[in-house]
């Protein structure tokens, strides 16, 4: 098999691909976004308190 | 009084401690990260290549791969939202409540993962994107759930209270699960019924079942780490202005990690 057979799904790539690409979108954001969100918060209270006691 | 030395409930209460479990989440996550991928590469390479098409469907029930998965999980995750949320009741356990509210986003996004992958999976095979069916309306249903509890907690400023009033409405949504497990037994429906399930005599073939097992183990991996992070978030969003926390944050090593 090659890689456009394989890409092809036997005329199903639109059906197959979407669906893989809509998981792992929604899987990749559920990591990213509260790692991000926790560091932005660890920066926001590091500066609030280098600002209490300097 | 005789001290009693009580090595499980002194485990369980050190495991539930903010700043403990904090720090462990943080050593277990890379372990976890890399046991999930080496399970989705196995699982993914089994399944769209190794994997036969099927005499039916063709290779369009490749999407079975992480849509039984997901569908699997938006139960599962469901149960456990209910059973932490309950302990967090009962007990006022915060880790517990913790864990109940970082579930509820994962779970909603499997729950939405299967409702997509079923309705692109429908479209060719049944001609339809979307049936009003048993099935299918009860995993709406349980999409509904998730982003309600996610609203409630979200609309309530003091979270303890807020904990409260989820995994009460989290126990009340229980009702729903054995609903959509046995909806395609009870109802006709143009939802296949189960294939794998059937343990004495599955109708799918090994080759195809393996990567959906491991498929199912790699999701089940995927929660955890998905539930610790947003947990880790919460847990510092909560505890702002304890010590540990300051302690942390006035560490330079701490703030890119």
């Amino acid at each position: 098999m090659n890689l456009q057979e394989f890409l092809a799904m036997g005329g199903y790539a639109f059906y197959v691909w979407v669906s893989y690409g809509i998981c792992f979108a929604v899987l990749l954001a559920n990591i990213v976004l509260p790692v991000m969100q926790r560091k932005q918060l660890i920066r926001q209270l590091a500066e609030k308190q280098q600002r209490q006691q300097p | 009084m005789k001290f009693i030395p009580d090595p499980i409930g002194r485990f369980c209460h050190r495991m539930a401690s903010p700043p403990h479990f904090y720090a462990l989440s943080g050593k277990l996550l890379p372990w976890l990260t890399g046991i999930f991928l080496i399970l989705l590469a196995c699982g993914l390479y089994g399944g769209l290549y190794l994997a036969p098409p099927d005499y039916q469907q063709g290779d369009s029930y490749r999407i079975i791969y992480i849509h039984v998965p997901s569908a699997w999980m938006s139960l599962f995750i469901y149960i456990v939202m209910a059973i932490t949320g309950a302990i967090g009741l009962i007990w006022r356990i915060k880790l517990a409540e913790i864990v109940a509210i970082s579930s509820a986003s994962v779970g909603a996004s499997f729950t939405f993962i299967a409702l997509v992958t079923g309705s692109l999976w429908g479209k060719p095979m049944w001609g339809t994107w979307w049936v009003w069916d048993a099935r299918l309306t009860s995993e709406l249903i349980l999409l509904f759930l998730y982003l309600g509890v996610i609203g409630l907690y979200n609309a309530i400023d003091d979270k303890r209270t807020a904990s409260k009033a989820v995994a009460i409405l989290a126990l009340v949504g229980v009702v729903n699960i054995p609903i959509i497990h046995y909806s395609v037994e009870w109802w006709n429906t143009l939802h296949q019924g189960p294939t794998v399930t059937k343990m004495d005599k599955p109708s799918i073939h090994v080759s195809m079942l393996i990567p959906l097992l491991l498929m199912a183990i790699a999701f089940k991996f995927y929660y955890v780490i998905a539930m610790l992070q947003r947990a880790r978030l919460e847990l510092l969003q909560r505890e702002r202005t304890a010590a540990w926390v300051k302690k942390l944050v006035s560490e330079p090593s701490n703030s890119s990690s």
